[in-house]
């Protein structure tokens, strides 16, 4: 059975549709990637799938989620789902932690509510699980969200979303609101973890590069359609979309370019 | 990577223990007031009825800011002021506090149309002069200083409520909250650990002005004979009776309005203080 079978899911917005139709199923352990640009209704899904979406929005089709039907079901009978089943990582790290709360909490909460943990046994697991995410000084969990680094703020949201042992995880642009140093080390952390714990993963990008690297099959949305589905190599190589067609395009034409400022520095020096 | 966390983690510790001006001045003023009202639970210059000093004295060796018109003692009237404005204040704060806080709340997290019914009747409330309610809740209890208190305390938990609904709603969009969502975390968590910590500054800092506004409020009731009855004596009622009699003895005006001035300027810095000692992002910036 499927860990995620989403069929004809719609979403909508009054008389607009930025969710249509869409499809697609994840096995457990497997590992899929969303592509598409700003506004194509990827963080919508990624929502929809959690039943999370904003009171204006209205979703219909099927989402079943470890055999759960997610669509149309009460905020009450999904909240045992979010944690232990599914969880989120989302792009900013900054507006996803609650500013007044020191990390600690924060990572303590969702292992205190599923796992049920309590006093030093709590503690120890929080200290663990930032050790996990590559976070070992123990002044962290101490820390306001302001006083560390935005590398740092996605582990510890990496920390939160893993605590409660999902078999899903859904990162939402994880490493677009981090520099190009920082975005490396965080996804070779994510690569691990999902590995390491045989987790589902949807990974939710507009960069190609980035997606290719994480996943075994791709998505593509685009304007809330599912325009091409396939393996990356299926999709890389042979784009059967115009729309993919582009988004290949563009990323082997600054391959190329990049390649080409090297050659000449090479031949330069 | 971790040297800096220890150099944040110092500066916000050491800020910490560093008072602003705000909270001191706070401290001191507010602190002097509780200290007045509570010696007057032990001592009074002269009892609070005693009519034996002159008419509009001014200040001397045996009334130390003269008397009023009654021959009354104004140092007496002023000490006793303190605690009703005391009293007032922190029972009318209290109640719109308590009460704002979960209307606006219930509001905040409810369906459109029940969060439209609240608040509509949150604004006809507002709109409802103080006054008016006031008088409703003397006629049903009596002129007593706790009819003043619960008619000033039910108006200002609408105030309360409105404010509460807006930072509640604009908590409820932020993503921390979503992602605490995706944890599993149910309404009461959401409320308790998020909404309530994020809204409680701002919501502190509208309390403190609400109680100088309670003050003042309970000044005017007295005024109209719907507060506390004499021979209570609060700050608001010498104001009032001394208004005839500003020019040839200013004193009666001036004290009583330095104390309300005091009260409300110290209750409002020191919540000023206490939000910014709250708040940890506000540590390590000043």
């Amino acid at each position: 059975m499927s860990i995620l079978d989403v069929s004809s899911l719609t979403v909508r917005s009054g008389s607009a549709a930025p969710v249509r139709d869409v499809s697609f199923s994840l096995a457990p352990g497997e590992r899929v990637g969303l592509i598409g640009e700003s506004g194509s209704g990827k963080s919508l899904t990624s929502l929809a799938v959690t039943g999370l979406l904003p009171d204006a929005l209205r979703s219909s089709g099927s989402v079943l989620l470890d055999g759960h039907q997610v669509v149309g079901a009460a905020d009450a009978e999904l909240r045992g789902l979010r944690g232990p089943v599914v969880q989120i990582v989302f792009q900013e790290p900054l507006t996803a932690l609650d500013p007044l709360m020191r990390v600690g909490r924060q990572i303590a909460e969702p292992l205190r509510r599923h796992l049920g943990l309590r006093g030093a046994e709590l503690k120890s697991a929080v200290a663990a699980a930032l050790d996990e995410v590559a976070l070992p000084d123990p002044r962290i969990a101490r820390a306001y969200p302001h006083e560390l680094s935005g590398g740092q703020r996605q582990r510890v949201a990496i920390a939160i979303a893993l605590a409660a042992r999902p078999q899903l995880l859904i990162a939402d642009e994880p490493t677009t609101a981090l520099d190009v140093t920082v975005q490396d080390a965080v996804l070779s952390l994510l690569e691990r973890l999902v590995a390491e714990r045989g987790m589902a993963l949807l990974f939710i990008s507009h960069d190609l590069a980035v997606v290719s690297r994480m996943v075994d099959r791709i998505v593509v949305l685009r304007d809330g359609l599912v325009v091409e589905a396939g393996t990356v190599s299926q999709v890389l190589q042979e784009p059967a979309e115009p729309y993919t067609r582009m988004l290949v395009d563009s990323a082997r034409a600054l391959d190329a370019f990049l390649d080409q400022k090297l050659d000449e520095r090479e031949a330069g020096a | 990577m971790s040297g800096v966390v220890e150099q944040l983690v110092t500066d916000s510790v050491a800020v910490r223990r560093r008072p602003k001006a705000t909270l001191i001045l706070g401290l001191v003023l507010t602190g002097a007031i509780v200290l007045v009202a509570l010696v007057s639970l032990f001592w009074l210059p002269y009892p609070l009825a005693d009519t034996s000093g002159g008419r509009l004295e001014g200040p001397s060796g045996l009334h130390l800011l003269g008397t009023d018109r009654l021959g009354r003692d104004l140092l007496a009237q002023l000490m006793w002021g303190a605690r009703i404005a005391l009293i007032v204040g922190t029972c009318a704060v209290a109640i719109a506090a308590v009460l704002g806080t979960i209307i606006g709340l219930l509001a905040a997290f409810s369906r459109p149309w029940v969060d439209d019914t609240l608040s509509a009747g949150l604004d006809v409330v507002i709109a409802f002069p103080v006054l008016l309610l006031a008088m409703l809740v003397v006629a049903i209890q009596g002129a007593s200083l706790w009819s003043a208190v619960l008619a000033i305390g039910l108006a200002m938990s609408a105030v309360v409520a409105r404010l509460t609904r807006i930072l509640a709603r604009r908590v409820l969009q932020e993503q921390y909250v979503t992602a605490a969502r995706t944890s599993g975390t149910g309404v009461l968590g959401i409320v308790f650990q998020h909404v309530l910590p994020n809204i409680a500054p701002t919501l502190a800092v509208s309390l403190a002005l609400q109680f100088g506004a309670a003050v003042l409020a309970e000044a005017s009731l007295s005024y109209l004979g719907l507060g506390a009855p004499p021979p209570n004596a609060s700050w608001g009622r010498m104001l009032q009776e001394a208004q005839g009699t500003v020019l040839t003895a200013p004193v009666g005006a001036i004290a009583p309005g330095i104390a309300i001035i005091a009260l409300v300027l110290g209750v409002n810095f020191l919540a000023d203080g206490l939000r910014d000692l709250a708040d940890p992002t506000r540590r390590r910036s000043r």
